[in-house]
């Protein structure tokens, strides 16, 4: 009935697709080397390097740390120095983690806080709370920001899946148009009502003014990061696409939700803390995925860690180019981004989109 | 048994798929032929919950599929599609190892190393295993995308067209593949197909589908007459038996 008569039940099938078979043992001897190269190495290479970062970013300074009877060094690097430290690798960390998640629920290289509309919502989120509820802390002003920052992300992703998409690169371009329209309506209202000045703050990450008991917002989003590794393999099926997503039985929309909830926190942490760091979860998580991949439970650590780290170097950058005084983070970040993005977009992968 | 019950799927005034009554009984292989635009991959796709539709009800093994649990069906019933456009950058094992999610959830068993050994050997793909997709031939990202269902391994496993894009040799290939599946482990296998002498030499059954509805069902030397393909395809044509197989001629 069928031409299947060279098929033998039970035979030895596994070169029928014409390719020499090794057999399990080796498949499996392969799979733990590869496990181990690629989560222990990077991991292991990064780590010893951002605490080196970390030790250079506490030293670095105007004041000196040079112990004196008085014990002002200390107080220094309590105070200032060491928060300040901590508060840059939390706010990388997440930065990082956040761009990855995005690109996964987006399905496009080119999508972060900053060029999807995420940031700019939380700052008009902060602005509306300080307009409505000015004597809330700034906990409750960044949880408005949130669920700012939230709506303007879900309706990013509204607006994806209703246009057509001839090119990857769309996506972006819809995603700073909507970060500029919410950017105006910002502007309009901190205009009206004098609050240039904070808008200022939130939209560009500065660190120097970080002082112990201003920057704790940041470990919830440290928190976040840390549920968005435990999660990470459901983020990495998203990537695959809605279709592939369904097929493994995975609850689409519950993860899409669990992503921009983790990102909309993460941006408002920053925003309402320290500022906007641009193209950070833009650089890192491209960078990670060119050498690693994309398999987000191996990769996410180095994502988070990288993070870290090039938001130490660029501080320390803006700390020493005009010292004794700063440039601050978000502007070197700006130029050193913008350079990586130009440089993705004109060598752009085949898999970019 | 995958029962497809009364299932209409319209957009915007136009029913794609039209009031599909089908049962598909455990075991072989059958194919859906038809023209374009006959409602094939969107049956497809209702039957594999990934499109909701406007009404009816399909039943695989009696289970409801707008009705049950994710990752319960996903242990039942599996589906590749031809359109696989992925996101993230995955090696070939990676992707295969994302077979077993609905079973472990990304922590991966050793009896899940196993499957996925297995497929991979399957498939052939051993010498690309740790190679990212991005670096594959068309050929060899289609066979690491059939491992990743193979490794699945569901009861019932759908495929959309699966031959697309694919040369003869990985055509002919594939599709014995597919028989494997079907006799070799018990699988019921429900393929999309364009070429009908692919249908025709591999099907235990097949289905044709026009303009949404259901045309015709049966065996291949039922469906495999010109009166029946000129009615689905509007197309004159010939058919020779070459022995077992019946094969179509429509050049001319």
């Amino acid at each position: 009935m069928h031409p299947t008569g060279s098929r033998k039940p039970g035979g030895p099938v596994a070169t029928a697709m014409g390719n020499t078979a090794t057999g399990y043992e080796s498949g499996g001897r392969t799979e733990t080397q590869l496990e181990s190269d690629g989560i222990m190495r990077p991991v292991l290479f990064a780590i010893p390097v951002v605490l080196l970062l970390a030790a250079v970013s506490v030293l670095t300074g105007v004041g000196s740390l040079a112990a004196s009877d008085d014990g002002r060094g200390w107080l220094l690097v309590v105070e200032s120095r060491l928060p300040r430290t901590l508060a840059l690798m939390l706010a990388g960390a997440g930065l990082a983690v956040s761009g990855t998640i995005m690109q996964m629920l987006a399905r496009n290289r080119f999508v972060e806080p900053s060029t999807a509309g995420t940031a700019e919502s939380a700052a008009l989120g902060m602005l509306l709370a300080m307009l409505i509820a000015p004597s809330l802390p700034v906990a409750g002003k960044m949880a408005f920001a949130a669920l700012s920052a939230l709506a303007g992300t879900a309706l990013f992703l509204q607006i994806l899946r209703r246009v057509p998409l001839r090119s990857a690169l769309m996506v972006p371009l819809i995603g700073l148009m909507l970060g500029g329209v919410v950017n105006a309506i910002t502007t309009f209202i901190a205009y009206r009502y004098d609050l240039m000045q904070s808008m200022g703050a939130w939209m560009s990450g500065d660190f120097s003014v970080v002082l112990r008991g201003r920057y704790e917002l940041l470990w919830i989003g440290f928190a976040l990061t840390l549920v968005a590794y435990a999660t990470a393999a459901r983020f990495t099926v998203i990537g695959m696409g809605e279709a592939i997503a369904r097929n493994v039985g995975l609850d689409y929309d519950k993860v899409v939700t669990l992503g921009l909830a983790i990102v909309s926190m993460v941006t408002a942490t920053v925003v309402a803390t320290v500022g906007m760091i641009p193209f950070l979860g833009l650089v890192v998580p491209n960078i990670v995925s060119l050498i690693l991949g994309d398999n987000l439970r191996r990769t996410l650590p180095v994502i988070a860690i990288s993070g870290a780290g090039l938001v130490l170097v660029c501080d320390i950058i803006g700390r020493i180019v005009i010292a004794p005084y700063e440039v601050p983070v978000g502007t070197v970040m700006g130029v050193i981004g913008s350079l990586v993005f130009l440089h993705l977009l004109l060598s752009r992968r085949s898999h970019a989109g | 048994m995958i029962e497809i019950q009364e299932v209409t799927k319209s957009y915007g005034g136009t029913a794609v798929v039209d009031r599909v009554s089908l049962t598909l009984p455990s075991g072989g292989l059958t194919s859906i032929i038809g023209p374009n635009g006959a409602g094939k991959s969107t049956l497809l796709s209702i039957v594999s919950r990934l499109m909701p539709m406007d009404t009816g009800k399909v039943l695989v093994d009696g289970l409801d599929v707008s009705r049950a649990a994710g990752d319960v069906l996903a242990r039942r019933l599996s589906i590749m599609r031809q359109d696989n456009h992925i996101t993230a950058r995955l090696s070939v094992r990676d992707l295969v190892a994302f077979g077993r999610y609905p079973y472990s959830k990304g922590r991966l068993t050793a009896a899940d190393a196993e499957h996925i050994d297995r497929s991979i050997a399957y498939l052939g793909l051993e010498p690309y295993q740790n190679r990212f997709l991005d670096e594959l031939s068309g050929g060899q990202r289609q066979r690491a995308f059939i491992a990743m269902v193979l490794c699945q391994d569901t009861d019932y496993m759908l495929f959309d067209e699966p031959l697309n894009n694919l040369d003869i040799k990985h055509a002919v290939e594939t599709m014995k593949l597919l028989r494997r599946l079907a006799d070799d482990f018990a699988k019921t296998v429900v393929v999309v197909l364009h070429d009908i002498n692919f249908a025709s030499a591999y099907s235990d059954r097949i289905v044709a589908m026009q303009g949404g509805r259901l045309a015709f069902e049966g065996p291949p030397q039922d469906m495999i007459v010109p009166s029946r393909l000129q009615a689905i395809f509007d197309v004159d044509c010939r058919v020779h038996a070459v022995g077992d197989t019946r094969l179509v001629n429509y050049f001319d």
